[in-house]
């Protein structure tokens, strides 16, 4: 049985409420236990808008939202954000410790965890985003890709059942952007952490289970990576589409459909076989 | 900016930097409390033997104590001065009006004069020896008692480090906002004291708007991270009191007895 932890029905939002125009209109859609959907769209088409709305920092107009069974108004915010934490874009202004270890422990410390439990918590948080050595370092004084990765272990000790994250891994070098997705991916299967992954990488929303595309504060397709990239030509397609997408032009033998990176590699090797 | 000493750390290795928070606070208070117990040159002399000893534990030079007390001394000359020029008793050795100028007046004098530099020895002492994050933490333990008179000291104590980790991003900001109005012509600590203060004012709005804007995006985070005042919380900096706190609060009893001891004679020699 899968069961949907996140499951959002005619959600409505927008920023000025005498304003007719919302940021968000009608979005519907419901992700299942274990899952890693990546939500994309253009600037300003209002997935952090989404992001906010998700963990209750921002109240919709309209619809519902219900994380892990429960339903999220004001009064179950604090229960629900129990189950579901936010990465955000720009981590910059929300470090509260003086040391990357104290700042990593701080939502331990709100759910009044013991200290033995959360000593062990923040050093594996820290080992997982490989901040180990940094840990009595001041987080304001680190680089930007450090600082998204202490931000991260900071929700990574929570251990939520649902992981948003905004954009939270663009300023890591793509060594290490690649090693903390294969952990992600790692958590993702083994104990099942939904992700619901805000990106402009499309290499990695080729990866995920499912993308939802929104434009323009509609959510205007969710389907299958494959599916999503052959029906909307105008995105910029991962990095295997692209190269399909050159090299049917210039020989016509190319299959005409969307293919992974493994797909592609073996047409490719067997194509290359025959000749 | 960089002048003020009275609250700074420096970082070091010193047995004073690997005490408990709270037995140097307690201490530093107690301190201040006990000064007033000598009163003739012996237990100024031990105090003064005190405080020197405890200068030098820091590990600090002695002239970042002196560059403490500057920005200060014209308050404690002034004050010394007007204790000179007020009090009479034993030799004169002026006298216009209400102004006299006596022995007992000079002594007492020197001895403001040294309670003020003490204190500011003393507590430079513990602001150089303590992480400013230890000193909020160690406030926190002791101020715990007043929980019970529904005083918020856990959200006081949050808020003051939480405060202390934005002052350097605020004054980093201070400094690109001066520059940003440099660049558009703006000459700051020219002309009068009105024009002075005009310039100020393209400087704090900036400042004030990124605040609030701070503010905001540091709300959201400690929301999302599960932060609700008033709720239990652990803490993860523990604090560890060790021999050498309940050493250093040995010490103070024994400069008790001192003071008490030499004190007794009671006259000024
Ligand atoms: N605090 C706010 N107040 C008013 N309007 C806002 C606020 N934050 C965002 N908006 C508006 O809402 C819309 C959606 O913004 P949002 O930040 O959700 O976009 P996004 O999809 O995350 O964009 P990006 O890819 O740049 O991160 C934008 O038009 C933006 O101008
Ligand atoms: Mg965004």
């Amino acid at each position: 049985m899968t069961a949907r932890v996140v499951e959002v029905s005619n959600l409505v939002f927008g920023y000025d409420k005498r304003d007719k125009e919302q940021t968000l209109t009608d979005i519907n859609f419901s992700v299942n236990k274990g899952e890693w959907v990546a939500v994309i769209g253009h600037n300003g088409s209002g997935k952090s808008t989404l992001a906010k709305l998700l963990v209750g920092l921002l109240e919709m107009d309209d619809g519902s939202i219900s994380i892990a069974g429960i339903n999220l108004n004001d009064n179950t915010k604090w229960e629900v954000r129990r189950h579901i934490g936010l990465v955000f874009q720009n981590p910059e202004n929300q470090f509260v410790g003086t040391t990357v270890q104290d700042d990593v422990a701080f939502g331990l410390e709100n759910i009044n965890m013991p200290y033995e439990e959360m000593n062990n918590r923040v050093e594996e948080a820290l080992k997982m985003v490989d901040l180990s050595e940094l840990r009595f370092h001041d987080p304001s004084r680190l680089s930007g890709g450090q600082k998204q990765r202490v931000a991260l272990a900071g929700i990574l000790a929570l251990r939520p059942s649902v992981l948003v994250l905004d954009e939270a891994l663009v300023m890591l070098d793509p060594g290490s952007r690649r090693e903390l997705l294969l952990t992600l991916k790692q958590l993702n299967k083994s104990s099942d952490m939904t992700i619901i992954s805000i990106t402009h990488d499309m290499d990695e929303a080729a990866e995920a289970d499912r993308i939802l595309l929104l434009e323009a504060g509609r959510l205007v397709d969710s389907g299958k990576p494959s599916d999503v990239f052959s029906k909307h030509q105008q995105l910029e397609p991962p990095f295997s589409e692209a190269l399909r997408r050159m090299l049917k032009r210039q020989k016509n033998t190319v299959p005409d459909t969307y293919m992974t990176e493994e797909e592609l590699v073996n047409w490719l090797c067997k194509s290359h076989l025959k000749m | 900016m960089n002048k003020l000493i009275l609250g700074r750390f420096f970082p070091g290795e010193s047995i004073l930097h690997q005490m408990d928070p709270r037995a140097k606070l307690l201490a530093g208070v107690y301190f201040i409390l006990v000064l007033f117990v000598a009163n003739n040159w012996q237990s100024y002399g031990l105090l003064w033997i005190f405080t020197l000893v405890v200068m030098y534990l820091s590990g600090v030079k002695f002239s970042v104590y002196i560059r403490g007390v500057r920005p200060l001394i014209w308050l404690i000359l002034f004050t010394v001065t007007l204790q000179i020029l007020f009090t009479s008793g034993g030799k004169i050795y002026l006298d216009v009006g209400p102004i006299t100028v006596s022995n007992f007046g000079i002594i007492s004098g020197i001895y403001i004069f040294c309670r003020f530099v003490m204190i500011i020895f003393i507590s430079t002492v513990v602001t150089l020896t303590t992480k400013p994050i230890d000193l909020t933490d160690g406030i926190n333990a002791l101020l715990k008692p007043l929980k019970r008179l529904k005083i918020p000291v856990d959200e006081i104590s949050l808020m003051l480090s939480i405060s202390l980790r934005f002052i350097p991003n605020l004054l980093d900001e201070t400094q690109k906002v001066m520059d940003a109005q440099r660049a558009r012509g703006t000459e700051f600590g020219e002309g009068n004291l009105l024009r002075q203060m005009k310039t100020l004012v393209p400087i704090f709005l900036p400042l004030f708007a990124s605040s609030l804007n701070r503010a905001e995006d540091m709300a959201n985070g400690m929301e999302t991270r599960g932060y609700q005042s008033g709720e239990k919380r652990s803490t993860f900096r523990q604090l560890a009191w060790k021999r050498k706190d309940t050493l250093c609060i040995g010490t103070m009893i024994i400069l008790t007895f001192g003071l008490i001891v030499l004190r007794t004679g009671g006259f000024i020699h």
